[in-house]
C-alpha cells in the first residue's frame, strides 16, 4: 500500500513540475492520469519493494551518494587524463570480483555504481560475483580493495 | 556567449560521434556512437533553449532523453537475440 | 552576488564543454569497443552534470530549474543502464575485450 501511495505521489509531482499550469481543469486531468497509471502498474504487478525500494531511503543513502559523487569526480579526472595522454596510458583488463550483498537490489546498486564511475563497467552479474571491465589496472585494483562493496552492503542493513 | 561556445563544443562532439558511427568497426561501436549522439542532442536542445530564451524547449529535451534510452535498449535487444548472421559478422570484425 | 553566480555558471559550462570534448576524443582515439565505452561514460556523468548545473545557475529560480533537474536525473539513471546493456550484449555477441585474461573462468 505504501508503495502505491509513493508511486502516486511521484506521478503527481511529476505532473505538477512538468505542466506549469495550475488551473482546475488541467489539475483534474493530471489527477486522472496519475490514477490511471497507478491502476496500470497495479495490473502489471510491478509495484513492490523491488521496483520501489522505499526501505532503502534512510540516513545512510545521502552519505553514500556524497561518497559516490566524490568517486565520480576522481575517476572522471583519471579517465580524462588517460584520454589526453593517449593509448600508452591505458591497460584494459577484466576480472570477476566477489560481491557481499545479500539482496538483489543491493547487487544492482553495486553494479550500477561500478558502471556509473567512468573507467569501470560491470558487464555481467551473478549471485556472488560481478564481471568488471576496467580501463586501467589501477581502477580494477581500487575496486578490488572493496571500499564500494562494503559501503553498498552497509546500505542494505 | 558562453552558451554559444558550449553549443559549438556539443556540435563538434556530435560530429565526432557520427565519425565513430561510420568508422565502426563493430555494430556495438555504432550503437555506442548513436547513444552518445543522443545524449549530446539532449544537452544541445537544453542549451539552445537558453540561447533562444525559450525554456519550453526543455520538455523536448526531456522527452528526447527518454526516447534515446528506449531506442538504444530496443536496438540492443534486436542485435542480442537477432539473427545469427549479425553475430557472425561481429565475431569476424572483432 | 549575481556576478558570482554568473561566474560559477560560466565555469561549470566551460568545464563541462571541455569534458564533453575529452569524452568525444576518447571515443575516437581508444583502441577497442570496451575502452571507448569508458570514454563515453565521462560525457554521461560529470560532463552532463556540469552543463546542467551551469544551466541551472544561469536560469535562476523557477519551473525550468526542476525540468533541468529531471533531465539530469534521467540521464544519470539511463546512462549506466545503457552502458551495461551495451557491454553485456557485446560480450554475448562474441566481442572479446583487449586484455581479457579470464576467458577460461567463464562458463
Amino acid at each position: 500500500m505504501k508503495h502505491t501511495v509513493s508511486v502516486f505521489l511521484l506521478l503527481a509531482s511529476f505532473w505538477l513540475i512538468n505542466s506549469g499550469y495550475y488551473k482546475p481543469l488541467l489539475l483534474s486531468f493530471g489527477l486522472v492520469s496519475a490514477i490511471f497509471v497507478v491502476y496500470l502498474t497495479h495490473r502489471m504487478d510491478v509495484v513492490d519493494h523491488e521496483s520501489h525500494p522505499l526501505h532503502l531511503f534512510n540516513l545512510k543513502l545521502p552519505s553514500y551518494y556524497l561518497w559516490l559523487v566524490g568517486q565520480l569526480i576522481v575517476s572522471n579526472i583519471d579517465v580524462v587524463k588517460r584520454v589526453w595522454s593517449g593509448k600508452g596510458s591505458i591497460s584494459p583488463c577484466t576480472a570477476w570480483l566477489p560481491l557481499s550483498q545479500t539482496s538483489d537490489i543491493g547487487r544492482v546498486i553495486y553494479a550500477n555504481s561500478i558502471t556509473l564511475t567512468p573507467g569501470t563497467v560491470a558487464m555481467d552479474l551473478e549471485d556472488d560475483r560481478v564481471y568488471v571491465h576496467a580501463l586501467s589496472r589501477e581502477g580494477l585494483d581500487d575496486l578490488r580493495a572493496g571500499e564500494m562493496d562494503r559501503r553498498v552492503s552497509n546500505l542494505e542493513r | 556567449m558562453i552558451l554559444t561556445v558550449v553549443a559549438l563544443a556539443l556540435i563538434v562532439v556530435m560530429a565526432m560521434a557520427i565519425a565513430r558511427a561510420f568508422l565502426g568497426p563493430t555494430i556495438y561501436d555504432r550503437i555506442l556512437a548513436v547513444n552518445l549522439f543522443g545524449t549530446k542532442t539532449v544537452l544541445l536542445i537544453a542549451v539552445v533553449s537558453y540561447i533562444a530564451g525559450r525554456p519550453d524547449f526543455l520538455d523536448v529535451a526531456l522527452i528526447y532523453a527518454l526516447i534515446n534510452f528506449i531506442s538504444v535498449i530496443a536496438v540492443l535487444r534486436f542485435f542480442e537475440y537477432g539473427s545469427s548472421k549479425v553475430n557472425d559478422k561481429v565475431g569476424k570484425d572483432a | 552576488m549575481p556576478e558570482l553566480i554568473t561566474l560559477l555558471s560560466s565555469l561549470c559550462l566551460l568545464l563541462g564543454a571541455f569534458l564533453i570534448f575529452s569524452g568525444g576524443l576518447g571515443v575516437l582515439r581508444f583502441p577497442d569497443f570496451f575502452t571507448r565505452m569508458h570514454a563515453a561514460g565521462v560525457t554521461e556523468t560529470m560532463a552532463v552534470t556540469l552543463i546542467v548545473l551551469g544551466l541551472m545557475l544561469h536560469s535562476g529560480w523557477g519551473l525550468p530549474l526542476f525540468k533541468l533537474l529531471l533531465i539530469l536525473l534521467f540521464v544519470m539513471i539511463t546512462g549506466p543502464t545503457a552502458s551495461h546493456a551495451l557491454a553485456k550484449s557485446a560480450l554475448h555477441g562474441g566481442l572479446r575485450p583487449l586484455g581479457d585474461d579470464s576467458n577460461n573462468e567463464r562458463h
